[in-house]
């Protein structure tokens, strides 16, 4: 079959991942299709309904996500109650492909992973709703935006639950679609819809990967169901496997916004932060990671594919955090960290089984964290007429108290502050990088101290200081629709720690991804911790020196500045090497397949008109139908044709 | 190969041949342009009716000549067909019946439409 | 005299190849119409005749469907030849016929729109007429139409179903003919715009005559080459010759061409942007989605048949062929600014992604059958089909005071004007662009699953980054479409009859049906099986 699948020797069984075998559904289990159905109707009402469901479409809106967590939550419980081994239940829907032996069924996978990303979407996303109602209350198109958040919700379940990569990457595409139609929401803004475009653009790159990985699954296992592919892989060779493992690496780069395809998070800003909160940050650009670590029957066979995965994260982690020390925008500022939180993640997904549970476990802090600092700072553009610039703001905490105080959670979980949920799962992660190379760790440890200094020189501009809003400004705090889901999410980012609680996220997760492997360290772990805290109060220490309350911050950002600091306002010129690499090669390809079809052709048809016809102008007269230069493509075609043909074979 | 040689010469002959004339014409034939050259006929006789805005001839002569071909070309098949009546029995009858009714409906189409009408 | 005592009469088998007798006479029967019946009854008893002979000769499809015999049940290969081995009735033929008798009797509908053109249908009046002349006006005033459009739709599908049907070079080329000359002329038929029409027209003619001197040059080549017409002679020639045979690989190029030129394949293409821009929408919706199929189809039996013994001598020339399509299709179509140029070459590129199936040669290995190529393009020329007749449905509803309003900068702001029109444009467009709960994403995955089990998975790697360039220019008119705020004039959305609304609805449907539960149709383009030879 593939080409590929010849070369190569099959492994040795016991190195494989775990295979994925489900139990049939039973029980409240057999209601896992509600879980999806709810918000497709939610969608599909608000969509199709049109303006007679403007009064109540918000309400139905958030009704929905909601239903499918409480519904979620009630299975998660039952999941809890089960041995280990019968934590994974699939439910068939309906035969969505059957062409010969190859069948797709549109089924449901509901195991430990699939379960927390689960509550993830729908309880972050049920408070992302509730935060909009009040957000979007003055937009007249407020129930085309929860349809489409409907959607969103409806595409990400499709794709943590599918059980066939097929279906996965249905949900992959959803979620791509319902982003572009959030993203470029406010369409009236040109830079919301150029921005729309450039993440879908994006987004095919990585989709790329993702199609070519689902056509060698095809190809070598006859077959895309995680069951198949997981029980054919220790067959395969280890070429397969690496080349299996770099395609989802590329499709989870798109999605994720990883270096090299990272440049669309910071335009896809230009949405409405509930948007930015809900899939730029707590779910839709995790995908990746859960991809990789769904796929780990893949990368455990296929050792080059982990190394490129790490490599990856670090860059991203690193190159992330960067950007996001020289950004003034507030949002675009949270998109830097959260590509570099992503990486973290990253990182610890391509450890391998040292790291998947960890890899998880700081999606799920990054999750509550993320977006309630997302929702904050909905907040404080909401207070301040919209203005995104930190230097138009600080000494917020006064005027809006409880958006600073969840704020301030938020900020403490994601520089790790011992205590926090953070603190937690950066620290386990950065353990297991120690553990697996020193090089990592210190770029982990690095890329912390970097976070704990642009995080707080957020803080710092936005809540302390003097004054600098604008003279139309007066800040005020949000509505209790707005304030709930923040204290709530704030609440998580304290206490989400606790799933690591006599290490129960590893011991959850391990039916799926296998048990943790434990890497023995050159020091006792309560020392790393220690350096790691240290390396995060540095950080803290030098953004205090630069923008504590004593410092004056310019009204501009000063433009005299080190290269370095320009290159990270200029995201390190990933769009400028985009252009350089992908945008300007393709103009001029286009351009010149456009001459070629236009201009050439025709040109040499005239030139040999004029060539042949010389003095008269009679000739010239006769050349002026353009017919004459399709037949002459189509007779070089043809000559071209036979001349291969025949040389092909004669030769 | 060498079965093709024989194609390769008559292609080459015949190219060259087209090359040739137009070349040869150009170089050794007189060049007095007078009226009469210029005409479509050049031994003077007038093309009638004279075409109308320049270059045109009348369409009419067209769906003339098109109604002929197609008259001879149903002669070219009832001759062969007259030939092997005895072997193709009913199945030829039918099938002949058909082909010559396909080309009446055609005619009383061009009919109706007026297509025989000169003027 | 004495040789013709052993002439025997040949047999016909009209039960077996009874649809398309059935076009052939609802085309005659539409002559006569024309002949006899006064003016203000023809358009309906047109309308009637050709809807009427289409859906029986569906019906009657169903019917010859039922009951081919089976004759190797282990590549699924099933039907007969028919009419002295000239034609052959088979699973994919019966199939392609189902395809093309649905497509054709949604085009009839389309060509049938009235309410557009104050009354009249949107062909010309008097194709007689010279533009601009008094006589188009008073043709116009008058309300003359020409209803000819339908006898000549039927005869073109009769062309159609005959093409993949043929299994006698002859007789394809007859059928090909058969199905081009009223092409030609539709083409040409334009109410608005005429001397664009015409001009399409005329090209697309004499390409066309150009592109049919190759296909008949090539059969005659592989006449010399086999001694026979038949397809199955020509196999067993094949698989007989030993060593590389000139008048075989010259033969095989030149059918090639004249094949690619019909279903627009580069650098066959150039004749598709000016044609499709030119003709009459509703001719360039039939054009688009049947011609594709019946040469398709034609492309896959010869190909497959006749030389398929030596496959290895031209899958290099389509595999080129494929990557050239795809690219000059999907690389071209960003920098035009006309909707319906723009969908000329994203046909061009889809041409492309059916023929990487197509180069894919993939039968099914042993008792392991998945997706073949057969199977895989079949599908996809159904589901781009319906697609691309919804697609430029739509077209014809956005006008001003000119007619048709193509220039893509016209479109702007239409999804604020026309919300539900511009979003299943917009669906349509998704579709093209193969995302997944669409008929394209199957369609895709379908012919890309082939050829990759074929071993053609570098045509499958550019197929896939060409797809990805492709959904570029889709998306930029979505974008025109809905985030664009439209300039000086606003587009006017013309509100159609039940025709038009139907068409776009049951493509639309379609469309969505094929991409959620592709099943039956799949199942039904695998149970088609192999070609009977």
């Amino acid at each position: 079959m593939s080409p590929l699948a010849l070369s190569g020797t099959p492994l040795a069984s016991g190195e494989a991942g775990v295979p994925v075998v489900p139990t049939a559904v039973d029980g409240v289990f057999s209601l896992l299709w509600l879980v999806v159905a709810l918000p497709a109707l939610g969608a599909l009402v608000l969509l199709v309904g049109g303006r007679r469901t403007d009064r109540w479409g918000h309400l139905l809106g958030c009704a929905m996500p909601i239903g499918s967590f409480l519904l979620a939550l009630v299975m998660f419980v039952q999941l809890l109650g089960r041995d280990h081994e019968d934590r994974q239940v699939a439910q068939t829907l309906w035969t969505w492909l059957d062409v010969g032996d190859y069948t797709v069924q549109m089924g449901l996978l509901f195991d430990p992973l699939s379960a927390l990303f689960v509550l993830l979407i729908t309880g972050v996303g049920s408070l992302i709703h509730i935060y909009s109602v009040g957000y979007m209350a003055h937009d007249d198109r407020r129930r085309r935006f929860f349809g489409y958040l409907n959607l969103f919700v409806t595409a990400m379940l499709v794709l943590v639950l599918a059980d066939d990569y097929l279906a996965v990457f249905l949900g992959w595409e959803g979620v791509g679609l319902a982003s572009y139609l959030l993203i470029g929401f406010w369409a009236h803004k040109d830079s919301a819809a150029t921005a729309a475009n450039k993440a879908f653009v994006v987004n095919r790159v990585g989709d790329l990967g993702m199609s070519l990985a689902v056509m060698l699954m095809v190809a070598t296992f006859g077959t895309s169901s995680f069951v198949g592919v997981s029980a054919g892989m220790p067959e395969t060779s280890e070429a397969v496997a690496t080349v299996l493992g770099l395609l989802l690496l590329l499709a989870a780069c798109g999605k994720s916004a990883q270096v090299p395809l990272q440049s669309w998070l910071l335009d896809a800003m230009e949405g409405p932060t509930p948007v930015s909160a809900l899939i730029h940050a707590a779910t839709m650009v995790t995908a990746g990671v859960y991809l990789v670590v769904r796929s780990n029957f893949v990368y455990e066979l296929a050792p080059v594919a982990q190394t490129a995965v790490v490599i990856v994260g670090l860059v991203t982690l690193l190159v992330g955090a960067v950007i996001g020390c020289a950004k003034d925008d507030i949002k675009k500022a949270l998109a830097g960290s959260t590509m570099s939180q992503i990486g973290y993640m990253m990182l610890a997904a391509g450890i391998g089984p040292a790291g998947y549970a960890f890899a998880i476990f700081h999606l799920l802090t990054h999750g509550f964290f993320k977006a309630n600092m997302f929702l904050g700072a909905g907040s404080v553009m909401h207070a301040t007429n919209d203005d995104v610039d930190m230097r138009h703001y600080g000494a917020l905490r006064k005027a809006a108290p409880i958006t600073f105080a969840t704020f301030a959670f938020g900020y403490l979980a994601i520089i790790g502050f011992p205590g926090f949920s953070g603190f937690f799962s950066k620290d386990h992660i950065i353990e297991a990088a120690f553990g697996e190379n020193w090089v990592y760790g210190v770029g982990a440890l690095l890329g912390a101290g970097i976070t704990a200094f642009y995080m707080t020189r957020v803080m710092l501009m936005t809540f302390f200081g003097e004054r600098r809003w604008r003279p139309d400004v007066h800040p005020h705090e949000s509505p209790a629709v707005m304030t709930t889901p923040l204290v709530v999410l704030a609440a998580g980012s304290l206490v989400g720690g606790v799933l690591i609680l006599g290490d129960w996220i590893v011991e959850w997760l391990e039916p799926v991804v296998g048990p943790e492997e434990h890497h023995e360290l050159f020091v006792p772990a309560i020392v790393l911790t220690g350096l790691i805290v240290l390396t995060v109060l540095a950080g803290v220490a030098v953004a205090w020196s630069r923008y504590g309350p004593s410092q004056t911050i310019a009204d501009t950002a000063p433009t005299r500045v080190s290269a370095a600091t320009r290159a990270a306002r200029a995201d390190l010129y990933g769009d400028a090497l985009n252009e350089a690499v992908f945008m300007r090669p393709g103009q001029k390809l286009t351009a010149a397949l456009v001459y070629v079809d236009d201009v050439l052709i025709d040109g040499t048809v005239n030139a040999l008109a004029a060539l042949v016809g010389g003095t008269s102008g009679t000739a010239r007269r006769l050349q002026t139908g353009f017919v004459r230069s399709y037949a002459l493509t189509m007779l070089g075609g043809a000559l071209l044709a036979i001349a291969a043909t025949l040389a092909v074979t004669l030769s | 190969m060498n079965g093709y040689i024989p194609i390769l010469v008559l292609g080459a002959i015949a190219f060259a041949f087209a090359v040739f004339s137009v070349a040869i014409s150009g170089l050794t034939g007189p060049k007095r342009y007078n009226r009469a050259r210029l005409d479509s006929y050049e031994c003077g006789i007038e093309p009638t009716p004279q075409p109308v805005g320049g270059g045109r001839f009348p369409v009419k002569y067209f769906i003339t000549a098109m109604l002929f071909i197609v008259f001879d070309i149903e002669i070219i098949f009832l001759f062969p067909y007259a030939v092997a009546f005895d072997s193709l029995g009913l199945f030829g009858m039918v099938e002949m019946m058909l082909f010559i009714l396909a080309i009446f409906v055609v005619y009383a189409y061009v009919w109706r439409r007026g297509g025989l009408e000169w003027d | 005299m004495i040789l013709l005592a052993e002439f025997e009469s040949p047999k016909v088998e009209y039960a077996t190849i009874s649809p398309l007798l059935i076009v052939v006479g609802a085309a005659i029967l539409g002559v006569l119409v024309e002949a006899f019946v006064p003016r203000a009854w023809r358009y309906p008893v047109q309308v009637g005749v050709a809807a009427l002979g289409l859906l029986i000769a569906l019906a009657d499809t169903v019917r010859v469907g039922l009951a081919l015999d089976t004759l190797d049940a282990g590549l699924l290969a099933r039907g007969s030849l028919a009419v002295e081995n000239s034609m052959v009735v088979d699973g994919p033929t019966v199939f392609l016929w189902g395809t093309l008798l649905v497509m054709s009797l949604i085009s009839v509908l389309l060509f049938a729109e009235r309410r557009l053109e104050g009354g009249l249908t949107s062909f010309a009046g008097q194709a007689a007429a010279l533009p601009g002349t008094d006589a188009e006006r008073e043709a116009s005033t008058r309300g003359i139409e020409h209803t000819e459009v339908f006898p000549l739709l039927l005869f073109a599908v009769t062309g159609m179903l005959l093409f993949p049907a043929s299994n006698d070079l002859l007789l394809m080329f007859v059928a090909l003919e058969v199905l081009s000359l009223p092409l030609y002329l539709l083409c040409g038929l334009a109410r608005r715009r005429r001397l664009l029409s015409q001009e399409a027209a005329m090209k697309y003619f004499l390409l066309g005559a150009f592109s049919s001197a190759f296909f008949l040059y090539g059969v005659a080549l592989i006449y010399g080459f086999a001694g026979s017409f038949e397809l199955a002679d020509i196999d067993a020639a094949v698989s007989a010759s030993s060593g590389a045979n000139a008048y075989l690989l010259g033969g095989i190029g030149l059918m090639a061409v004249g094949l690619l030129f019909k279903v627009g394949a580069a650098p066959f293409h150039a004749w598709t942007p000016d044609v499709y821009q030119g003709a009459p929408t509703a001719v360039t919706a039939f054009m688009a989605a049947c011609t594709k199929i019946a040469a398709f189809g034609a492309l896959m039996r010869v190909f497959y048949v006749a030389f398929g013994g030596a496959s290895w001598d031209w899958r290099p020339l389509m595999w080129v062929v494929a990557i050239l399509t795809m690219v000059v299709g999907s690389v071209i179509a960003i920098t035009q600014t006309d909707v319906k140029r723009m969908l000329a070459y994203s046909s061009i590129a889809h041409a492309g992604f059916v023929l990487v199936g197509f180069a894919g040669v993939y039968a099914g290995t042993g008792d392991v059958v998945g997706v073949t190529s057969v199977s895989s393009v079949l599908f996809y020329l159904a589901a781009y089909g319906f697609s691309t007749i919804g697609a430029f449905a739509i077209i014809t509803l956005v006008r001003d005071a000119g007619g048709e309003t193509t220039a893509l900068s016209r479109w702007a702001g239409l999804g604020r004007e026309a919300p539900v029109l511009a979003g299943t444009f917009a669906f349509f467009l998704l579709a093209f662009a193969g995302i997944p709960l669409t008929s394209g994403f199957i369609g895709k995955w379908a012919v890309f699953a082939a050829a990759w089990a074929g071993g053609a998975w570098p045509l499958v790697v550019v197929a896939v980054v060409m797809s990805a360039v492709a959904a570029f220019f889709y998306v930029r008119v979505i974008v025109a479409m809905f985030f664009s705020d439209p300039v000086d004039i606003k587009p006017a959305v013309a509100v159609p009859s039940i025709l038009t609304t139907g068409v776009i609805t049951v493509t639309a449907l379609a469309t969505v049906a094929l991409g959620v539960v592709p099943g039956p149709v799949l199942d039904l383009a695998q149970q088609a099986g192999a070609f009977v030879r």
